[in-house]
């Protein structure tokens, strides 16, 4: 088993070394019989991990249980009360990645001795998904595109804890990626580098940063290029939505927008859909551009914290922490995300990222400035767009 | 009196055979190029790998999943709106009351309102922002991005279907049938069963089967209140896009073919009703 405490990062694990006796610390690795080899206060300790509740009813009850579930079921109704059920809440470009990991999580969760679980999955424009939770669609698990979008979620509802970013690794971001060009076979155009977005005549495909996270990053990068080169940063990414002919919802729209239906010169998208396009439409078709200067794009997961019961608790917080496990991490190199782990991964998925300067957040002063002074309402966006 | 040469007589009532022949090459024309064309282009995408393909797209439990929850929010809300319609219709055309015209116009309501805007306001009035919604939530029985909300919404896009048919034929037919009815002492229920509902017959059908087909195939109202979530709240409309934006083409024409093939049954349905029955159609003035 590779050892996920010398990536640079580690998952705290309780264990019982006895009935009475609990340590915690980084896993060190996963033994035979089950127990978990942790580090504790200098020493290695190997215990038990917490025993998993499922349900235990049996005879009458469980029948009647069974009866009730179904009833419940047929209903529409309770289904989130359910242990073995949990809903992931996520973003457009995310299908194809959690298809895969929820059926080797399943797979994982059962091979621990937990009952069979029940991962369903709900995507769209990042945005929308958390307005979606907002109004009262029964997550468990969000994993959007950005981290003001599950702000927006803590800050409306008491559902998400203020503090959420700071409870997973790495900003609880178990994937980043960056944001680069999909241009039509051979670069017609010549694109090269964000400069060349707003020539006239070049037709720019980017969904709507009101709705949609990858969107934001597509603003955010360009602005960062035009503060880095001297340029107005306003002029600049004025100039560039003057290029846009339509703004999709989501970021999977626009890629068909620009993949299928045929539109525009050049798709601003996350790196991961670039890839994805290129894999199921043909390479013959698209080429990718890296730009100079990009931006490190951190989609985090979070618990919901309001929606979980002492049921399901264990399997929403095992299948976050699974998504920094090796073989997870393999599955989203695989899916084009940078990930942190390469200790599991095959050496093409992780030879494939090109080396580019990725600005992070901070560099725009953190989600919690750049959201209203730009994407909020009369923010720099509508300036922008409404003065077109 | 001028000689009208044999050749160029025609009755007063037909147009000349350039006329009629030129309107109907472009009647065709444009059913061929608005109809016929895309469902060729659907049905052709399908099968572009094969039955055995496009079938086995089918047999994912996701589009199982969606095709009964299609099947079971028009097998609820059809025969509700079947229901409400005829009520409505009824105490519109055969009682005399203040605000009628009022009730005819919200009737007509839904035909107005933008889906988006419907499903918009089922989740402010059962989202978990509303007092009635939180609270329904917290009692396990969540309205919208669940089952009950599609239900709901579907009702409230395919209300004006039955009423608008029936409303017509019933103001048409006076009321002279049933005073008759009365006056020879049958009850009220009596005199639908027997005396209405044979005259109806054939408006309500053609507004049931209308109905049926925008509850199967409605999209903006149903995708506001879904939450979108796979194998549970997914209708056949959304998941042939969710197919499409999966790049699964193959699945999502397979799933709009199905759809159409839908629509293909209650209109031949329909059809094989007017040919066995036209006699009594004729006779109710009603297609």
């Amino acid at each position: 088993m590779p050892l996920t405490a010398t990536r640079g990062f580690a998952m705290i694990h309780t264990v019982f070394v006895s009935s009475h006796v609990q340590a915690q610390g980084p896993l060190i690795e996963r033994l035979p019989d089950g127990r978990l080899l942790i580090e504790a206060g200098g020493r290695r300790v190997a215990g038990h991990p917490p025993a998993r509740p499922g349900p235990q009813t049996s005879g009458w009850k469980g029948i009647i249980a069974a009866a009730l579930l179904g009833l419940s079921a047929l209903g529409g109704g309770a289904s989130q009360l359910r242990a073995d059920t949990l809903l992931n809440v996520s973003y457009d470009p995310t299908r194809e990645f959690y298809r895969e990991y929820n059926g080797w999580f399943a797979r994982w969760w059962q091979a621990q001795g937990n009952p069979a679980a029940t991962i369903q999955t709900s995507h769209g424009g990042s945005g929308a998904q958390a307005r979606a939770v907002i109004d009262g669609l029964a997550a468990q698990v969000v994993t959007l595109a950005l981290a003001s979008d599950i702000d927006q979620i803590a800050a409306r509802t008491d559902l998400i804890p203020e503090d959420w970013q700071s409870r997973l690794p790495h900003n609880s971001s178990p994937y980043t990626s960056t944001i680069v060009f999909l241009v039509r076979e051979g670069n017609p155009k010549g694109i090269t580098d964000w400069d060349d977005l707003i020539a006239e005549g070049v037709q720019v495909i980017t969904p709507n940063p009101k709705t949609s996270g990858g969107a934001r990053w597509n603003y955010l990068a360009a602005w960062g290029y035009a503060d880095r080169n001297g340029l107005d940063p306003k002029d600049f990414v004025g100039a560039l939505y003057r290029n846009v002919p339509v703004l999709d919802t989501g970021a999977r729209g626009s890629t068909t927008t620009f993949a299928q239906r045929g539109l525009g010169d050049v798709l601003l998208a996350w790196e991961n859909e670039a890839y994805l396009a290129l894999a199921e439409l043909g390479d013959d078709q698209f080429d990718i551009v890296v730009p100079s200067i990009s931006v490190l794009a951190e989609p985090p997961v979070a618990l919901v914290e309001g929606r979980l019961t002492d049921a399901n608790r264990p399997l929403a917080t095992a299948y976050l922490e699974q998504l920094y496990s090796p073989e997870a991490q393999a599955m989203a190199l695989r899916h084009y995300y940078r990930a942190w782990d390469i200790s599991a991964a095959a050496a093409e998925d992780v030879a494939r990222f090109p080396e580019l300067e990725r600005l992070p957040i901070a560099d725009f002063g953190g989600w919690a400035r750049v959201q209203p002074e730009h994407f909020g309402d009369g923010g720099i966006f509508d300036q922008i767009y409404q003065g077109q | 009196m001028t000689h009208i040469p044999h050749n160029r007589w025609r009755p007063a009532t037909t147009e000349p055979a350039l006329v009629r022949w030129a309107l109907i090459v472009l009647c065709l024309a444009m059913l061929a190029i608005l109809l016929v064309a895309p469902l060729m282009v659907v049905f052709d995408e399908a099968l572009r790998r094969g039955w055995a393909f496009a079938l086995a797209s089918l047999s994912e439990p996701d589009a199982q999943a969606a095709i009964r929850l299609t099947l079971l929010v028009a097998a609820l809300t059809v025969p509700l709106n079947a229901v409400f319609g005829i009520a409505a219709a009824w105490a519109v055309t055969k009682f005399d009351w203040r605000g009628k015209a009022w009730v005819i116009t919200l009737i007509d309501l839904p035909f107005s309102i933008s889906p988006v805007v419907a499903g918009l306001l089922f989740v402010l009035m059962f989202g978990a922002n509303s007092a009635l919604g939180a609270w329904l939530v917290a009692q396990g029985f969540p309205i919208v991005f669940a089952v009950p909300g599609i239900v709901l919404a579907t009702l409230f896009i395919t209300f004006p279907f039955v009423a608008r048919e029936l409303i017509p034929v019933m103001l048409e037919q006076g009321r002279a049938e049933e005073e008759a009815a009365l006056t020879l002492g049958a009850s009220g229920w009596r005199t639908f069963l027997t005396v209405t509902l044979p005259n109806i017959r054939w408006a309500l059908l053609y507004g049931v089967l209308l109905c049926n087909a925008r509850a199967m195939g409605e999209f903006g109202a149903v995708a506001v209140v879904s939450g979108k979530i796979r194998g549970q709240t997914t209708t056949m409309p959304l998941m042939i896009e969710m197919f499409y934006n999966e790049y699964l083409s193959v699945a999502a024409f397979t799933m709009a073919g199905v759809l159409a093939l839908l629509a293909f049954v209650t209109l031949t349905l329909k059809t094989a009703l007017e040919w066995r029955y036209a006699d009594q159609l004729a006779a109710s003035h009603r297609h």
